[in-house]
């Protein structure tokens, strides 16, 4: 069994938006994370890193209990958000994943319209006036810079744009819907690198109003975008991954606390 | 052997079975058509058949087949969707679904004669609907039910895991994701097992002549009675009524069925993109 450092209790986080303590999560029979405990700023960007299979994305899935949809995966432990354990019974994971809005790695607009696409969240939710929907769709598609390159070809269907444009749209669909986090799973990897570029001065913008957790393989990508980084690693094959290191980004990069985050850092494996 | 001649060998093999197949098809096409043309004219679409030879047209059998077809699609295509929709999305996976599934597929191994026969005694006897565009109907639909529920429902798994995701992720319930997102996602494909389902009920002989009739009529309600397509040819053909309009009645048949076979590859690929 790996050794788990938490150097997360002296890290200075300001206020907490997330909270977790002591996870463990399983796919079935497989132990797929251990004991990870970790506090999630507001108003800042995490990036979560770590080898292929390490559990990065799995971890990110339990703050908006996305791993529901999985059969056969059981959570351990507590998320708390806000204050508020997110698995305690009688919370509505649909409530929830408003509250947590996600971003995927394969840019996944519906099969619509622009407009349509951005509209789809408030309209769950219930707007119906169109001014109020115009309204909506317009600030979110500004706030995710898009709305200069699309605000003539509305009705055109979100899969005729460029993948990095289809990314903003995701992006721009979850904002319609006010979340108060963005988890982003690889927001990057399948884009073009203009695109990217594109997306990561956006979440630079977006942190002043969300909360916002980054998983990503690109090291270099956490060390520009993030805030807070927080390494993860599975030592020994079936064994349970676990939480190597968490601290300020800079203080990752620079002078990590942890043997096996140097090492992955500075390219030894992974 | 040279490997390089029994490589020879079995390219030959393999391009005379090919061969074999399209040339059958184009053979059965190439004797209809030939023998059909010559009968084919307005006249013989949009009138009806006369005398005990039957000389004239053939439009109530057009009329009769395209209605029970219709009907049936119709009958068909809420249940099997509203199905596929449960086995897919909500049942939980495992020994009660694969007995639906195998039942299914067993359904649509049942040969038509014998659901022609369980038609006769369940919707025009049984339930009194006497021989009929309905008790038709009822029982094409038995045969185009497993198409379209399989279909459907490898439609709706098709749809990739992580559109769904997108809705989900929004905070959209399963219903909501599976009515907005899921199904006119599979649309296309959907539409494609109907009409071929529809195409199946169209050229369907053994079980309309149970149920049907065989009284040349026009249908109105869908308790007239009637004679499709399928059942003048046989009728036709077998008694040696009129074989000249037999082969029209058959080339006739051959296009219709054509046309939703290309309708079906037309669909789906108009929506591929989407």
């Amino acid at each position: 069994m790996a050794e788990v450092h938490q150097h997360h209790e002296h890290v200075t986080t300001g206020p907490e938006k997330i909270t977790v303590k002591n996870l463990d999560f399983f796919y079935g029979d497989f132990h797929a994370l251990t004991k990870v405990s970790v506090g999630i700023a507001a108003n800042a960007v995490t990036a979560f890193i770590g080898p292929s299979g390490c559990g990065k994305s799995t971890f990110l899935r339990t703050i908006n209990r996305m791993n529901d949809l999985i059969p056969g995966t059981r959570v351990a432990g507590k998320v708390l958000l806000d204050g508020q354990d997110i698995y305690a019974p009688g919370v509505d994971p649909v409530d929830l994943r408003r509250r947590v809005g996600m971003i995927f790695q394969q840019p996944n607009p519906f099969p619509m319209s622009i407009y349509d696409n951005v509209a789809y969240g408030p309209r769950l939710h219930g707007a119906k006036k169109r001014a109020e929907l115009d309204e909506i769709v317009q600030k979110s598609l500004e706030r995710a810079n898009l709305w200069k390159e699309v605000k003539d070809i509305l009705p055109r269907g979100g899969l005729t744009l460029s993948g990095g444009q289809q990314q903003r749209l995701c992006i721009a669909r979850v904002l319609a819907v006010q979340p108060e986090v963005l988890l982003m799973d690889e927001p990057c990897s399948a884009i073009d690198p203009a695109s990217v570029q594109k997306v990561e001065d956006l979440m630079a913008e977006l942190k002043h109003r969300y909360t916002i957790i980054i998983v990503t393989h690109n090291m270099q990508q956490a060390a520009r975008v993030s805030d807070f980084t927080a390494f993860f690693l599975q030592e020994t094959m079936g064994e349970p991954a676990v939480l190597v290191e968490f601290d300020r980004t800079s203080v990752v990069f620079t002078s990590p606390s942890d043997k096996r985050t140097e090492d992955y850092i500075t390219g030894r494996f992974g | 052997m040279d490997k390089r001649v029994a490589n020879t060998i079995a390219l030959a093999v393999l391009w005379v079975a090919a061969g074999i197949t399209v040339f059958v098809l184009f053979a059965i096409i190439g004797y209809v058509f030939v023998n059909g043309i010559g009968v084919i004219s307005p006249r013989f679409i949009f009138t009806w058949p006369h005398g005990v030879a039957a000389v004239g047209g053939i439009w109530p059998t057009i009329v009769s087949s395209v209605y029970v077809t219709t009907l049936a699609m119709l009958i068909v295509t809420p249940i099997a969707i509203l199905a596929a929709v449960y086995l897919a999305e909500y049942a939980v996976q495992g020994r009660l679904v694969s007995t639906i599934r195998f039942a299914a597929d067993s359904l649509a191994s049942v040969p038509s004669i014998v659901m022609g026969l369980f038609g006769l005694a369940l919707f025009v006897e049984a339930a009194g609907f006497g021989f009929s565009m309905l008790s038709a109907a009822l029982a094409l639909s038995f045969l185009m039910l497993p198409i379209v529920m399989r279909t459907t429902e490898e439609a709706i798994r098709a749809v990739p895991r992580f559109i769904r995701w997108g809705s989900y992720g929004l905070g959209a319930t399963k219903w909501q994701t599976v009515s907005k997102i899921v199904l006119p996602a599979a649309t296309p494909r959907i539409v494609t097992g109907i009409v071929l389902a529809a195409g199946r009920a169209v050229g369907e002989t053994a079980v309309v002549i149970y149920t049907m009739g065989q009284a040349i009529n026009l249908p109105r309600t869908p308790l007239d009675s009637g004679r499709p397509m399928t059942v003048h040819l046989y009728l036709l053909a077998m008694e040696g009524i009129n074989l000249r309009a037999a082969y029209g009645t058959a080339l006739l048949l051959m296009v219709m069925i054509l046309f939703f076979n290309l309708g079906a590859r037309w669909i789906s690929r108009r929506y591929r993109k989407v």
